[in-house]
C-alpha cells in the first residue's frame, strides 16, 4: 500500500510521528495514555483500523513493551511511545529487546522528572536514553529531531536502522515538539527490505524451531553475545552518527544543544553574530552513538563550549568527554519544564566571548 | 511395532527438571496435543521466568522467552501480529498470579485468542522454594518458614475462580497431573484450549495443579499424595466457564 | 526579511488554538516559514489557554513566543499576564466585551473591540476568537480573501463544511469594526 502525503501540510510533531510511522509500513501500535503523547496514540487509533493495521490500548506501559517485544519477534516493525514515566516502566522490556536482539522504534516525549515531575518540556532522560535505559550492557540508537519535519524523517530513519542492526531505536523528542505544528512534508521512498531468518513465524515443518531469547545461562556465551552486539555497536558509530553544524566554520565560540533547546541555541547564535561575535551551534541528531569528532574538533578549535539544555546537565558529560577537556564546557540550563529564553543563552555567549567562565 | 514414543513436537534435549517433577508430564501433554492437531509448523511458544524458563530448548516449534509475568503481553503482540498461526503461553504460578497477574488478567479481559498453560504448584521452585501466591495456608517455604501465615501475608490466589468473573475469557479449567486418570483429562483439557484457539474461540487458560517434591521436601510419590490430600480440596479441579457450551445449551 | 511573533490568549473554549490555527495555515499558503505551539496540560480544560504563532520569511528558531509582536487577550487574566511581555511598538488586541479595563502601557498599538458581543449579535456565539482574528488581520493589512479562504478549507474539516461561511463572515465582521 502505498500512502504518501507530498504536499506540505501542519501537522503537530506527534502526529507527524505516527504517519511517518504507519507510511515507513508499521502497522502495530501499542501504548498507554501519558501527557504530552498521546496524540501519538489517539492518531494511531483512529488510522490503524482503516489500514489493516492494530492499535492496542495496553493495560500498562509495561504490557505495551511486551506486546512490542512480541511483534518484534515475529519480524514485523512495531512501536510504542510514551513520556518519561512511562519510559522507566518500559526499561525491563527495553532490555530483553536488546538482550533478544530485536528490531523496535520507542518513542520517547520527554516531560520534566524525577517521579511524577511535571508535564511540561524536559531533555531530563538524556542519560536514560543514551546510556542507562536499564541493566546489562547495551545501547540504544537515539535520535534527536529538532523539528516536525524532523520527527517524521527520523521515525522513518529509526525504523530502517533498527531493522539494519537489530536493535531498539528511540526518537528522543519533549513535549515542544510533540505539541507544536510545523509545515511538513511526507514523502518517503521507504527501505524495508531486511531479510529477517530468525522470527519466530511458525517453522512451518520445513526449518528448525527459532528461538527469540535473551538467557544464556553459561558466562561464556553471555560474553560473546555481549561481544558480538558491542562489534555491531562499532559499525553503527562509525556508520550512522548524524549532526548538524551551524557557523562553526570560524567559530570561537561554540554552543551545542539538540531537539529544542537547539532552536533557542540558535536565535541567540543569530543575535550574538549580529554583534560580531563569532558564535556556532553543534547540533547532535544521533545522541547515541554521540558524534566525538565535531566535538574534538571543537575543542581545538573554539575558546569555550556552551551546553544549552533542559536538564541540569546531562549531555555536557558527553561534550567534555569528546572534547578531551581541552577547552572550558559550562552549562546553560533550565530544569523541571522551564525553558531557557535565547536571551539567557546570548547572555551566556557573551560573558563566555568576554572570557569569563559565566 | 512401537507402542511409546516421543511427540514430534518434543525435541531431543535432554530436559533440567529434577526427578519426579511433572513439568515433564505437562510437556508432554501439550506436545502430543500439538501433533494430534498438526499444528507444529504454525505454532509459537511463549516460555516464561521460573522453572518453565528453557522450555524453549524443549518444543520443537518456534518459541519465545518472555520476561518474568509478560509472556501473555508477549503472546497477545505474536497473535496480533500473526493472527493465523497458534500461540500458548507456558507458565508457573510466580509467572502469572503474581508479578504477571496484571497481564493475565488482562488478557482474559480481551478475551485474546491465545492459550495459557498455568502450571500451579504452590510454591517458587526455580528460586529454591519460596511463598508463591498459591502457596496454601499454613504451607512452609523458604520466605514462610513458620507457615504461610494469611494474617500475615494474606490468602492464595484462585486463578481460574477469579478470571471465571470476567466476561472475556472463552474456557477456564483446573486439571492435575498426580495420577493416570488426572493426567487423560488434562490432556483433554489441554487439547479443548488449542482446539478453541484454531477455531477463534479465544482465550483459553487451563490451570494444572502439579507437584514440586524437591522444593516440598517430600518424595516424589508423597508429593503426589500431597496435591491429592492437600491442593486439589483448596483448588477443585472441574471447568470454570465454557462459553460456547453454555452458549450451546 | 520579516518575522512576526503572535501570541493567541484567552480561556479554554474561546477558540483560542483554532485560531492560532488558522493564522498559521494562511502563513503557509502564502509560502512564509510558520510554526504554532499550544500551551498544554489540565489548564487547557476551561482555564487559560494560549498559542504561539509565528511566521517568518527565514527559518523559525526557537517556537516559543514570550515577547511577542502581536498579542490578542481575550479575557483579563491574559492581558494581566502578557501585557508587560509584548515588544515596544507591538500591538495588543483586546476582546473589549471581556476585558474591561484598557491597557496601561504607551508604547504599544492597541485596538479594542467587543468581539464577544459582536459575535452574539450576529448569531455566531462560538465565533468571536475569528471576529477578532479578522480584526488582527485587517489591522495588520493581511486581511486578503483568497488566503483566508484556502486557510479556512485546511482548518475546517469537510464534516464541518457549513461552518466555512459562518468564519468567513465572522473574520469580516471583526475587519469592519
Amino acid at each position: 500500500m502505498v500512502l504518501k502525503m507530498a504536499d506540505k501540510v501542519l501537522m503537530k510533531g506527534n502526529e507527524a510521528i505516527a504517519e511517518a510511522a504507519i507510511l515507513a509500513g508499521c502497522r502495530h501500535y501499542f501504548g498507554y495514555p501519558i501527557t504530552p503523547q498521546t496524540e501519538i496514540a489517539a492518531y494511531m487509533a483512529k488510522r490503524m483500523p482503516k489500514i489493516g493495521g492494530c492499535f492496542l490500548q495496553a493495560e500498562s506501559e509495561i504490557a505495551a513493551i511486551n506486546m512490542v517485544y512480541g511483534v518484534a519477534a515475529t519480524g514485523k516493525r512495531v512501536m510504542t511511545s510514551s513520556s518519561s514515566p512511562g519510559i522507566s516502566l518500559k526499561g525491563e522490556g527495553i532490555s530483553y529487546l536488546a538482550g533478544a536482539d530485536l528490531p523496535s522504534l520507542i518513542v520517547n516525549v520527554q516531560r520534566g522528572g524525577p517521579g511524577l515531575g511535571g508535564i511540561q518540556p524536559s531533555q531530563s532522560d538524556y542519560f536514560q536514553a543514551t546510556k542507562g535505559a536499564a541493566h546489562g550492557d547495551f545501547h540504544m540508537l537515539v535520535l534527536a529531531p529538532a523539528s516536525v519535519q524532523e520527527m517524521a524523517d527520523l521515525t522513518v530513519k529509526g525504523f530502517e536502522l533498527a531493522d539494519k542492526y537489530r536493535m531498539t531505536a528511540m526518537v528522543l523528542a519533549d513535549g515542544t515538539m510533540g505539541q507544536m505544528m510545523e509545515p511538513v512534508s511526507l514523502d518517503y521512498d521507504v527501505k524495508n527490505t531486511v531479510e529477517k531468518p530468525w522470527a519466530t513465524t511458525g517453522t512451518n515443518m520445513e526449518r528448525e524451531h527459532n528461538i527469540v531469547n535473551s538467557l544464556f545461562l553459561s558466562p561464556e556465551k553471555l560474553e560473546e553475545e555481549n561481544f558480538k552486539r558491542y562489534d555491531r555497536y562499532k559499525l553503527i558509530e562509525e556508520n550512522e552518527t548524524m549532526y548538524e553544524e551551524y557557523m562553526m566554520d570560524d567559530a570561537e565560540i561554540c554552543v551545542s544543544a539538540f531537539g529544542i533547546a537547539s532552536r533557542v541555541a540558535k536565535n541567540a547564535i543569530n543575535e550574538a553574530r549580529a554583534m560580531g561575535i563569532k558564535v556556532g551551534l553543534i547540533r547532535p541528531i544521533t545522541l547515541w552513538p554521540f558524534p566525538k569528532a565535531p566535538f574534538k574538533k571543537a575543542g581545538e578549535q573554539v575558546k569555550s563550549i556552551i551546553s544549552v539544555e533542559l536538564s541540569m546537565g546531562q549531555m555536557i558529560e558527553d561534550i567534555r568527554l569528546a572534547s578531551e577537556c581541552k577547552v572550558p564546557v559550562t552549562l546553560c540550563n533550565r530544569a523541571g519544564g522551564m525553558i531557557p529564553t535565547p536571551e539567557q543563552v546570548l547572555e551566556a555567549i557573551v560573558n563566555a566571548n568576554n572570557g569569563g567562565a559565566k | 511395532m512401537v507402542v511409546f514414543d516421543k511427540p514430534h513436537a518434543l525435541t531431543d534435549v535432554s530436559m533440567h527438571y529434577c526427578p519426579g517433577c511433572t513439568h515433564g508430564i505437562i510437556h508432554r501433554l501439550v506436545a502430543e496435543v500439538i501433533d494430534e492437531l498438526g499444528i507444529e509448523g504454525k505454532t509459537i511458544g511463549v516460555a516464561p521466568v521460573g522453572c518453565s524458563v528453557m522450555a524453549y530448548d524443549y518444543f520443537n516449534c518456534d518459541m519465545i522467552e518472555a520476561a518474568h509475568g509478560r509472556a501473555p503481553a508477549v503472546a497477545t503482540g505474536v497473535k496480533r501480529a500473526l493472527p493465523e498461526n497458534v500461540v500458548f503461553t507456558y507458565q508457573g504460578d510466580g509467572d502469572l498470579a503474581s508479578i504477571g497477574m496484571a497481564e493475565t488478567v488482562h488478557s482474559a479481559a480481551r478475551n485474546e485468542n491465545i492459550t495459557i498453560i498455568f502450571v500451579n504448584n504452590a510454591i517458587y521452585g526455580m528460586t529454591g522454594g519460596q511463598m508463591a501466591p498459591t502457596t496454601l495456608p499454613e504451607q512452609v517455604t523458604q520466605t514462610s518458614p513458620y507457615g504461610r501465615d494469611v494474617n500475615h501475608c494474606g490468602f492464595p490466589i484462585k486463578v481460574c475462580e477469579m478470571l471465571a468473573t470476567l466476561d472475556g475469557p472463552e474456557y477456564l479449567e483446573r486439571v492435575a497431573v498426580n495420577n493416570v486418570k488426572n493426567v487423560k483429562a488434562a490432556k483433554k483439557a489441554i487439547k479443548k484450549a488449542f482446539q478453541n484457539q484454531v477455531e477463534g474461540k479465544g482465550f483459553s487458560l487451563i490451570e494444572v495443579v502439579s507437584s514440586c517434591p524437591t522444593n516440598w521436601g517430600m518424595t516424589p510419590k508423597k508429593a503426589l499424595e500431597w496435591v491429592e490430600e492437600k491442593m486439589i480440596p483448596y483448588y477443585p479441579l472441574g471447568v470454570y466457564k465454557d462459553r460456547s457450551a453454555k452458549e450451546e445449551n | 526579511m520579516s518575522t512576526t511573533k503572535f501570541l493567541f490568549a484567552g480561556f479554554g473554549g474561546q477558540g483560542i488554538l483554532f485560531s492560532g490555527k488558522f493564522l498559521a495555515y494562511k502563513g503557509l499558503i502564502e509560502d512564509k516559514q510558520v510554526s504554532w505551539l499550544p500551551s498544554y496540560g489540565p489548564e487547557m480544560r476551561g482555564g487559560t489557554a494560549s498559542c504561539s504563532v509565528i511566521l517568518s520569511d527565514t527559518p523559525v528558531g526557537s517556537p516559543i513566543v514570550s515577547n511577542p509582536d502581536v498579542l490578542v487577550a481575550m479575557n483579563l487574566p491574559s492581558l494581566d499576564k502578557y501585557e508587560d511581555s509584548v515588544v515596544s511598538g507591538g500591538t495588543i488586541f483586546v476582546d473589549s466585551t471581556l476585558v474591561e479595563r484598557k491597557v496601561k502601557r504607551t508604547d504599544v498599538n492597541v485596538h479594542y473591540i467587543p468581539a464577544t458581543a459582536l459575535a452574539d449579535k450576529n448569531g455566531m456565539p462560538t465565533l468571536a476568537n475569528m471576529i477578532i482574528v479578522g480584526k488582527v488581520l485587517s489591522a495588520l493589512e493581511q486581511f486578503n480573501e483568497d488566503g483566508i479562504n484556502a486557510a479556512l478549507g485546511k482548518v475546517i474539516s469537510a464534516r464541518h463544511a457549513n461552518m466555512l461561511d459562518f468564519n468567513l463572515k465572522a473574520l469580516k465582521i471583526g475587519s469592519e469594526n
